[in-house]
């Protein structure tokens, strides 16, 4: 069986694919950077108005250039190069956290009709396609892929400062990012179960013929994903990469003019990309009723259009909200809550489905499955509560064994 | 590439040397050439992983211009080191050529989040120097304005310990209702802050028509908006985890290291110069101390949010009980004329103009009076000549003593733990450094 093929493939490749192909791209591209220019101006407008202030209000109407105008103003400042910085891989790592974030988002399908059956095809210069970039069997494979690239940026960029507060922040970066992705495969991976298929076209074709997947899933794994995303993107309350109570900028802050701007950049990207890849694989992607016939083309973009915007919103109303975890309890929470939970999920999930195949009783082994579950978790948190009380005997003891001078005379 | 040490470091510590600083209990005192070579030596497989961290003078979360150099592992903070001294101006120096009618002035910019403290404790000793009693509404608007200043210093510090802990919009609604009370002040005093309103003899002014009623706004505004900061803070989960348990003291260590005020208190010990050594009418309101269990920084935290709430309590009982009468003293040594008879009177003009260029004769004395301040006890030590400025004027600023329970409360915290405890401490450098 081939999997997903965009239709426009089917019949060879001759001009006007290639034109295609590449208008789409195009278009992609730079819809993805104006949108990042307006979600920077977006998400500082929002905190302004959460925060009692105005804002950005100057340049443009509402301030909506002010964007621009930093991007400008960044532009024209010196490219400083700090004098122990690893000078190649200092120069490179903006552009491995800028180009995953772009790339990610091909996969992404942003409209087409789903309803009533069908499958998303739109017809363009008489040609049919799907509304998105690209629809590679391994969609969402190709995504994790991606995610996982986006760490070497931020970790490189901190090693290669040279600088104590970068290379704080890039260890941070690299432990948050890859333990958070983790849960985030996990909960993703209860999608495959459900959905059968790793295309984000199938997935979302799937979710319009049954229900979503934020339902079909059991909401849990939704939940995991949009925390372990909100880690994975380093957005508060897990923005300890770059905590600049902490760490003044984090893994940025050797980079000055258009290089910390790359960055800026990318991290904007990466959040409107994790918002459309939860859209697709949760809350069924641009599908959502054609009201009008007149322009039905234009309903299925602006669902995709509102639930991406619900995302960000949360993000936003997050940061304003939360206060900063601390190292150990980022760890914590995705060690022992996160990824248990999602794994044990995405257990029962499986078991349901292969009850379901084999026809047996599902009430039985739901009881059963949820009861060896709890005792994993039992086991699990009594096997936590021993270490950690192992611990604090051997903090006791070294702590006695110090008691000789009073604290906080004569050292330090 | 290496960094170039300054001529005349150590640059040639020997093993064994290295080994004792780093590993004994070696007191920190590095220069930070000495501390680059101790921390990166590339060429030592030797090495462990340690390494100095150089904090401040400016970061984002060293409340103004501390500095401190952290021996870390990983983000382990092993020792500290603050380094004071970045915000110096000699104001202590400064106030012996001042006159005592000129010394507010001088103080009030020490505690730049509490001025009015400052200048409370240096004209209450300068009253005691020359032997006056201030009348009743004097005593009753300090207490006011004095308590306001408090309410105002608590909100600053529950805006900027919100902000070191991430949570951003904190730090916006703790400014927002100090705003208020500051807005109270400039009516009042003229000024936001550095005031100069408390002076030897009395205040500057008295209370404008209708004070009544703001500070009537002020306590039906205030509250509200504290129990919010219940809803965002208190009972936020991620909060509590950064607080609870960061940070602890015991009784007996606070009082080794002299800390005084809510760092004191939170330790469970209740002690409060407000209640313990009565000075203005404290005696005549009714309020209670706070003491917390654990001696941590959610408990720093806590008291100082309910200190808010005391402090509104007082404030509304002074509302009831304000005594009308004199703002200052009647003495003529030390009040000046008032301007309409200035114009009649020949005397009444070179009276005034002696006070305002030579100043008051003050008799010769020592003296030490502290206030308690949000901070801690406030001290103000003055030793007279019997000239008319101070021979000596010592201010023993809490947020210095405070300091000193730093290293002890970091050890062996996270780096994120420092920031946490630099800002439960809640240290003000203009009265660290003076």
């Amino acid at each position: 069986m081939i999997l997903a093929v965009d239709p426009l493939l089917v019949d060879g490749i001759d001009l006007a694919v290639v034109l295609i192909v590449l208008l789409k791209a195009g278009v992609a591209f730079a819809m993805l950077l104006v949108s990042a220019m307006l979600v920077i101006w977006f998400e500082r407008k929002l905190i302004s108005d959460m925060q009692n202030r105005i804002g950005p209000a100057m340049a443009g109407p509402w301030g909506i250039l002010q964007t621009l105008a930093d991007g400008i103003k960044l532009f024209f400042k010196e490219d400083l190069l700090p004098a122990r910085a690893d000078r190649v891989v200092f120069r490179l790592a903006p552009y491995l956290s800028l180009v995953p974030a772009f790339v990610a988002f091909a996969i992404v399908p942003v409209g087409g009709d789903f309803t009533g059956g069908g499958d998303g095809t739109v017809s363009m210069f008489g040609r049919s396609t799907f509304l998105q970039v690209a629809d590679p069997p391994v969609g969402v494979l190709f995504f994790l892929a991606l995610s996982s690239i986006a760490v070497y940026g931020v970790m490189l960029a901190g090693w290669s400062s040279g600088s104590k507060y970068p290379l704080l922040g890039s260890v941070r970066a690299s432990a948050q990012m890859i333990s958070y992705e983790a849960a985030l495969g996990l909960a993703i991976a209860t999608v495959f179960l459900t959905s059968g298929s790793l295309s984000t076209h199938e997935i979302v074709v799937g979710q319009s013929a049954t229900t979503w997947n934020v339902l079909a899933t059991g909401i849990v794994p939704f939940w995991i994903f949009l925390i372990a995303g909100t880690a994975e993107l380093n957005r508060p309350p897990f923005d300890l990469v770059e905590a600049e109570q902490e760490l003044v900028g984090g893994f940025h802050t050797e980079y000055s003019s258009m290089r910390f701007a790359l960055f800026f950049l990318s991290e904007f990207m990466n959040m409107i990309t994790m918002s459309a890849i939860a859209v697709t694989l949760f809350l069924g992607g641009p599908a959502g009723p054609i009201v009008t016939q007149r322009l039905a083309w234009v309903w299925p973009l602006f669902w995709f259009f509102l639930k991406v915007m619900a995302f960000l919103f949360t993000f936003v109303w997050l940061r304003a909200t939360l206060p900063r975890l601390r190292y150990d309890q980022l760890m914590d929470l995705g060690w022992k809550v996160l990824i248990p939970t999602a794994l044990g999920w995405f257990l029962l999930i499986a078991t349901l489905d292969i009850a379901r195949d084999l026809g047996w009783p599902t009430v039985p082994v739901v009881v059963i499955g949820v009861l060896v579950l709890w005792g994993g978790a039992a086991l699990l948190s009594s096997a936590v509560r021993k270490a950690r009380a192992e611990r604090l005997e051997d903090a006791e003891a070294d702590r006695d064994e110090r008691a000789g001078t009073p604290a906080g005379h004569g050292e330090a | 590439m290496s960094i170039e040490a300054p001529e005349g470091t150590h640059t040639d510590l020997d093993s064994a040397e290295r080994v004792h600083r780093r590993d004994g209990s070696a007191v920190l005192r590095v220069s930070e050439a000495e501390a680059f070579e101790l921390a990166g030596d590339p060429d030592n497989p030797d090495d462990d992983e340690r390494m100095i961290l150089n904090m401040g003078p400016s970061h984002p979360s060293t409340h103004g211009v501390l500095r401190l150099m952290l021996e870390m592992e990983g983000e382990t903070v092993l020792r500290t080191k603050p380094v004071i001294g970045y915000l110096h101006t000699g104001m202590e120096k400064t106030g012996e050529n001042l006159s005592y009618l000129q010394g507010p002035t001088n103080v009030t910019r020490m505690d730049y989040a509490a001025p009015l403290f400052s200048e409370l404790a240096f004209s209450l000793a300068t009253e005691k120097l020359l032997g006056i009693e201030v009348p009743p509404r004097a005593t009753w608007i300090r207490m006011l304005m004095c308590e306001l200043n408090r309410v105002a210093s608590h909100l600053l510090f529950q805006a900027t310990n919100g902000m070191d802990l991430g949570a951003v919009s904190m730090m916006i609604y703790g400014w927002r209702e100090r705003e208020e009370v500051l807005r109270f002040f400039e009516k009042v005093t003229g000024l936001r802050m550095n005031h100069n309103y408390i002076r030897p003899g009395g205040v500057a002014a008295d209370l404008p028509d209708g004070w009544q009623d703001d500070v009537r706004r002020l306590l039906d505004l205030i509250p509200p908006r504290l129990d919010e900061y219940d809803t965002l803070l208190t009972g936020q989960p991620i909060f509590r985890e950064r607080l609870q348990g960061v940070g602890v003291m015991t009784p007996a260590e606070a009082l080794a290291l002299s800390a005084t005020g809510p760092i004191l208190r939170s330790t469970g010990y209740a002690w409060d110069l407000r209640r313990d050594e009565p000075y203005l009418a404290y005696d005549q309101v009714d309020f209670d101390v706070l003491v917390g269990t654990y001696g941590d920084s959610f408990d720093r935290f806590a008291i100082r949010l309910n200190e808010t709430r005391e402090s509104l309590r007082i404030v509304e009982q002074i509302l009831d009980q304000m005594p009308s009468g004199d703002y200052r003293t009647q003495d003529k040594k030390v009040t000046p004329p008032p301007r309409a008879r200035i114009d009649d009177s020949m005397e009444a003009l070179i009276h005034h103009f002696k006070i305002f260029t030579e100043g008051f004769h003050v008799p010769e004395g020592e003296v030490y009076v502290a206030v308690e301040s949000p901070r801690g006890e406030l001290g103000c030590y003055l030793v007279s000549d019997g000239g008319p400025n101070p021979y000596r004027m010592h201010i023993r600023g809490p947020s210095f003593v405070n300091l000193q329970t730093l290293p002890h409360l970091m050890e062996g915290g996270l780096i994120a733990d420092a920031v946490a405890v630099i800002s439960s401490v809640d240290p003000i450098m203009g009265e660290v450094d003076r």
